[in-house]
């Protein structure tokens, strides 16, 4: 998860378009959350959240 | 240094690796899979990679991937912004996949990669992401036999360019300007590929082999509605036409109503429209390829042209910015597609990341005929062949090369399957069916009971480089089958009079020259000159050909069949040989017949792959 928001800070510094950056952090997270809820502890929480 | 590309995830999955500048191996992962424009993680494609250099992960420098998933995705997100509400069916489709696999691209890379990795350790620290168009840009220039060139990259879409120019020099590679989503080139001709009722992606071949029959009578409808073409060959696309920014489909009522109605179905027969329509939107592709290569000379004052990206495929277009002479020399990257894109964020991580030397190869270009996939010695495809039920005859070289060119003469439709497989899209030689180009029905022959595909398309020569001028409009080789030129004048058979009223498809019976199954309507042919340099089997086997029969060229189509990625391995040949018309197979020096095959060898062919 932290390479994640590395990538993203890397990505957010080279392209400078901040206005994007809630959506994508928003995607990111959720994407994030879906692939560490496969076979994890965590499938309850996404269920509950969605 | 030791680096490993890789193109993956949208079509036509590849591995290339380079070591010390210089292409090593190349493969498609369709090849291995057996599944057409396969584009899952190609973990054959690198395994047959790293195992023809006997390396490991541990052992390189780099791992390049050919374009930068996170721009995509960014493009992805404006451009649903920008048309929202319209395109939520498509960003509901959409989403999820990215969601789930393409937004972490570094991190299922790292995971799949992991197996080809002694110690497991480093592989993030070792990935690098080119943009598609480096890729592709980098792909023709660093290979190509110039120090110094304008290099033109068109697509569909990478990130958002679809169209780019930079320049060469050395180990250096500068984009100059670029063309953005949605104006594109290569979605414009993927539009009328999809309404004429092929596939896109794949089918875009066949609209350029169907536009001879037609006439380009809605050239101008397109240049008046839907693209803006200007002086200098940039452009700008009407969005009213289309659907592909934010639906499911490339074509909306608009367009259809431009053209006349809905879409082709794929099962329907073609009509003249279609034709036209085809010979349309090719006029279009080549007036803006030529008003932008006349521009690029122009502006930059280089002789030297690269071309890469899907539309480089367009071997008509290409052949006419040759001979237009802008460029005085041109180079095409014989893996123009996405495949190619491997071995172009390979060349980009060594030189532009790592600013290594470029070492130039002289008057060839690099890539070595592009034959840079797997090969089998003679045992093991003997071992292979016998494993597979086939009954062979081996052979010395001199009499493969005798009795083959017999067999050809004779009429038969031959496959040759020789050393290491290719790198793209064409079978330049070593994974081919051949053909007498002499017989009027060859090409009939071929199509409907070889290749069991559409009777209309056309078959590509492969001439001795030595031969060329005797037979075509061209003083340049075209290795690759990268370049369509005229045949000679006085090759030709002129129609009678009551041929020139055939329209269509029934051109096609009339003899248009003394080779008329490489000899399409409009009396041109796309052709590969073959070198002694880089194949000499298939050169020896023309020889002797031309030995027996006084002719240079044979015809050359891939090794398969409509829908069936390019065999790869002997067994792969010898199913494809036992379930269609081929009478003769030769595999290294192994040769068959199919009269002496045994009954339980043979097999429904004709469906075992889904149409492409």
């Amino acid at each position: 998860m932290l390479s994640l928001v590395a990538e993203l800070g890397r990505y957010m510094t080279a392209r400078k378009k901040w206005w994007l950056f809630p959506i994508i952090a928003v995607l990111m997270l959720v994407g994030g959350l879906l692939v560490l809820a496969q076979g994890s502890a965590l499938g309850p929480f996404i269920y509950t959240v969605f | 240094m030791r680096i490993l590309g890789i193109s993956a995830y949208y079509h036509d999955s590849a591995a290339a690796l380079l070591l010390d500048g210089k292409p090593f191996a190349a493969a498609q992962e369709e090849r291995f899979t057996r599944r057409k424009h396969d584009q899952r993680f190609p973990k054959n494609a690198i395994g047959y990679c790293l195992d023809a250099a006997g390396l490991d992960l541990d052992d390189l420098d780099g791992i390049a991937f050919f374009e930068k998933p996170l721009i995509k995705f960014e493009r992805l997100i404006e451009t649903y912004l920008a048309n929202a509400p319209a395109g939520f069916q498509s960003f509901r489709t959409a989403m999820p996949v990215w969601l789930k696999d393409k937004l972490f691209q570094k991190h299922s890379l790292v995971k799949s990669l992991a197996p080809f990795s002694r110690s497991g350790q480093g592989i993030a620290e070792k990935m690098l992401f080119a943009e598609h168009h480096q890729s592709h840009a980098a792909s023709a220039f660093f290979p190509s036999p110039f120090d110094e060139a304008v290099v033109l990259t068109m697509d569909g879409v990478g990130e958002w360019a679809t169209t780019s120019v930079a320049i060469g020099r050395g180990n250096t590679l500068e984009t100059m300007k670029e063309i953005h989503w949605p104006h594109s080139l290569g979605l414009l001709y993927s539009a009328f590929t999809s309404y004429c009722g092929f596939k896109v992606n794949s089918g875009e071949y066949k609209l350029m082999g169907l536009a001879p029959y037609g006439e380009p009578i809605y050239a101008d409808t397109i240049l008046n509605n839907i693209i803006d073409v200007k002086p200098d060959g940039s452009f700008w696309l009407d969005q009213r036409f289309f659907d592909y920014a934010t639906g499911l489909t490339m074509t909306n009522a608009r367009f259809h109503a431009l053209f006349g109605g809905l879409p082709r179905d794929p099962d329907s027969p073609l009509s003249q429209h279609h034709m036209d329509l085809a010979a349309s939107v090719q006029a279009v592709t080549e007036l803006v390829m030529l008003r932008m290569t006349r521009d690029l000379a122009r502006t930059y004052g280089i002789e030297n042209l690269c071309l890469a990206g899907g539309v480089a495929l367009n071997c008509v277009a290409n052949g006419k910015i040759l001979r237009d002479g802008a460029f005085k020399r041109v180079f095409v990257q014989p893996a123009a597609g996405d495949a190619g894109g491997a071995l172009g964020a390979a060349y980009a991580a060594h030189a532009l990341h790592a600013q290594a030397p470029r070492e130039m190869t002289g008057a060839m270009d690099a890539l070595q005929g592009s034959y840079l996939g797997p090969s089998f010695g003679q045992s093991e495809i003997e071992a292979r062949l016998g494993a597979a039920g086939a009954i062979f005859e081996v052979v010395s070289d001199d009499a493969l090369y005798d009795r083959t060119a017999e067999r050809l003469e004779a009429g038969d439709a031959v496959g040759w399957f020789q050393g290491r497989m290719e790198f793209g899209p064409r079978a330049l030689g070593n994974r081919s069916i051949l053909g007498d180009p002499r017989q009027p029905d060859m090409q009939k022959t071929l199509n409907l009971k070889i290749k069991f595909r559409e009777s209309f398309r056309p078959f590509a020569p492969s001439v001795l480089a030595e031969d060329t001028a005797d037979y075509f409009e061209i003083d340049e080789p075209s290795p690759y089958m990268l370049m369509v030129t005229d045949v000679k004048r006085n090759r030709r058979r002129h129609r009678s009079a009551g041929d020139e009223h055939l329209f269509g498809i029934d051109k096609l019976n009339v003899p248009r020259s003394d080779i008329p199954a490489v000899t399409h309507v409009d009396y041109s042919a796309r052709i590969q000159t073959v070198h002694r340099e880089t194949n000499p089997r298939y050169h020896a086997l023309i020889e002797r050909f031309k030995k027996r029969t006084g002719c240079a060229v044979l015809v050359n189509t891939s090794f398969n069949v409509r829908g069936e990625p390019i065999v790869s391995a002997p067994e792969d040949a010898f199913r494809c040989f036992m379930g269609t018309g081929m009478e003769t197979l030769a595999v290294g020096n192994c040769l068959l017949r199919k009269g002496e095959q045994t009954a339980l060898s043979n097999r429904d062919y004709r469906h075992a792959f889904a149409a492409d």
